[in-house]
């Protein structure tokens, strides 16, 4: 019945999450499309990770409602267990298994066709680059080789709904291009929905169509990478010397100063253009970098703290 | 019922985990066998305690009673690792499978019996060669009973550890559920001479039609009627799958 009402993929209202004392996810109304990929970013203990395990029914909410796939959370878990995959930020293998059997095993539980399912786990273990260690025990696998299985094993059933939670945490480079590619493709030929926590900022910025920035619970900004940066802001402009942020009074294309060890940092729309008068302003200037807003600019302002830190209730 | 075969598979593939595993884990196999094995052949030869039947020693009594101990505490004890799961690993992995809960318990429940019937065969052949000679339909029926005796032990052990979140509780289980339901279980002694009040705990302990049932099959002779133990076997099947099946219903990711 709910599915004709919503074309969305996920849908949330006031959906909280209390653990004792602390508001974990503080009423979070959120609706994310089918085919979308969205990131939630946000601190250490902002709730991604809580709001996830909602989503993919593992733990109840204390308030609010969720639909994911046009399932109630709570009273049809079942229901949407079956439309999801899910990749968790902590560890999640079978230590006493092979990677293969890992695999084999999450293809019998979540029901793919058995003839598929060698094929598939051959294609996956490529992708991530498992395949010469396929038959080794997991609990022998170093950090990342683990991350890397976990991935693999979250995406083979190819789930409508995707939860990725910090994929690429301790990936080394190569590996996360890999993982990026295969999630756009996803994106690309099988319209999956993606919802996904990260750390990386570039990682959002290349992957999602939309983000929003989580901190204490709450929503504190969405929209997409491009809506997000004008908001902050065009473009920046670091200075380094002895600069006194009083020079550029008055510039109303100025939209903010920012002191930092060795200079000045300006939030300036259309640098360019007016990088001429941001100079005059500063005679005494020693070096001088103008670059685009990005992602990472993006949460300093609205997480408000310059390292994600321990952000409790 | 569309889902059925789905719902089979999803058993069968947790029940072959814990088959590889458990052949994998070969330390363990052995390991689960030295205390039965001390209590058949120490305290069984050195107690020389008594035995109500004729022509039997204390030794070849106490065995069907060993036999059903190592059932217990494997069974148990392997419900009991589920809180490993629930901490380390692998137990989210199956929550976020798209199974119920149900499906879920049972394919944990199959997957301790296995581990409880293999280890109750090694010991039924042990015990047949050096301390009870016993014909190929006696075995063969003991052999079969560990297997509902395995499921109700599975059963419990499972359904407590859904309600558990530390290892701490491990101990608890162990000095007030195991030991107890064994020690007045009547594997070492004959209920049929106990005081009321220890018959009375007999009578509510599933372990000891278990041990009795054993008896019946070796002996043909019991402390209780052969009827009561097997309709206390089947009683006890379906209540330990209910309360298994319903406490993993509420089972929730913890840390
Ligand atoms: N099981 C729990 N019991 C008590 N408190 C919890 C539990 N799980 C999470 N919390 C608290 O809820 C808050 C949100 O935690 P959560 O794991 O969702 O954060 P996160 O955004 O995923 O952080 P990170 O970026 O570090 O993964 C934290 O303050 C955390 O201490
Ligand atoms: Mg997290």
């Amino acid at each position: 019945m709910s599915r004709l009402l919503t074309l969305s993929a996920i849908e949330t209202n006031g959906l909280a999450k209390q653990f004792g004392k602390i508001m974990a996810v503080d009423r979070i109304d959120l609706t994310v499309s089918k085919g979308e990929v969205f990131a939630l970013l946000g601190p250490n203990g902002a709730g991604k990770t809580t709001f996830i395990n909602m989503l993919c029914t593992l733990i109840k909410p204390t308030g609010g409602w969720a639909r994911v796939a046009g399932h109630d959370i709570v009273h049809e878990s079942l229901a949407v267990r079956k439309n999801i995959g899910i990749v968790f930020q902590e560890p999640s293998l079978d230590d006493l298994l092979t990677a293969r059997e890992n695999l084999c095993l999450h293809c019998m539980l979540y029901g793919v066709p058995q003839p598929e399912t060698g094929a598939r786990i051959e294609r996956m273990l490529a992708i991530v680059g498992l395949d010469a260690r396929a038959d080794d025990l997991v609990r022998t696998y170093s950090g990342g080789m683990r991350r890397r299985l976990e991935i693999a094993r979250g995406l083979i059933h190819t789930p409508r709904i995707l939860f990725l939670d910090e994929p690429t945490l301790g990936l080394d480079p190569a590996s996360r291009q890999a993982v990026w590619s295969y999630i756009q493709e996803l994106k690309a030929a099988a319209k999956t929905t993606i919802v996904l926590t990260t750390h990386y900022m570039e990682e959002a910025d290349r992957l999602s169509d939309r983000v929003a920035i989580i901190a204490n619970g709450r929503i504190k900004e969405i929209g997409t990478c491009e809506e997000l940066k004008n908001k902050v802001g065009g473009d920046m402009v670091i200075l380094k010397g002895r600069i006194e942020p009083e020079a550029f009074a008055g510039l109303d294309f100025v939209k903010e100063t920012l002191r930092e060890q060795s200079g000045l940092r300006l939030t300036v729309r259309e640098a360019p253009r007016h990088l001429k008068t941001i100079l005059d302003r500063c005679p005494q200037v020693e070096e001088v970098r103008v670059r685009r807003v990005t992602l990472d600019d993006v949460f300093l302002k609205f997480t408000g703290s310059p390292m994600p830190g321990e952000n409790s209730g | 019922m569309n889902m059925m075969p789905a719902d089979l598979r999803a058993v069968y593939a947790l029940l072959l985990r814990e088959i590889k595993i458990y052949f994998r884990e070969k330390e363990r196999i052995i390991s689960i066998l030295v205390s039965p094995l001390l209590f058949l052949f120490v305290m069984g030869r050195g107690l020389s305690g008594h035995s109500p039947i004729a022509g039997i020693n204390y030794q070849q009594f106490i065995f069907p009673g060993i036999l059903c101990m190592v059932i217990l505490f494997t069974a148990i004890t392997y419900g009991l690792y589920i809180i490993w799961d629930k901490r380390l690993d692998f137990l989210k992995e199956v929550l976020a499978a798209p199974i119920s809960r149900g499906t879920l318990f049972f394919g944990k429940s199959l997957g301790g019996m296995v581990g409880a019937v293999m280890e109750s065969l090694i010991l039924l052949v042990i015990g047949a060669i050096f301390v009870l000679p016993l014909g190929p339909a006696k075995i063969l029926t003991a052999f079969i009973l560990s297997v509902p005796f395995s499921f109700i032990m599975a059963n419990i052990g499972l359904s407590i550890v859904a309600r558990m979140n530390s290892m701490e509780g491990f101990g608890l289980v162990m000095s007030f559920l195991t030991w107890p339901m064994f020690i007045f279980g009547g594997a070492l002694f004959d209920l049929s001479k106990a005081g009321p009040w220890l018959r009375l705990a007999a009578y509510l302990d599933p372990f000891a039609y278990c041990v009795d049932l054993m008896r019946w099959v070796m002996f043909g002779w019991g402390a209780f009627p052969l009827t009561l133990d097997l309709t206390a076997v089947v009683f006890f099947c379906l209540v330990s799958a209910a309360w298994g099946v319903f406490s993993f219903g509420s089972l929730q990711q913890t840390r």
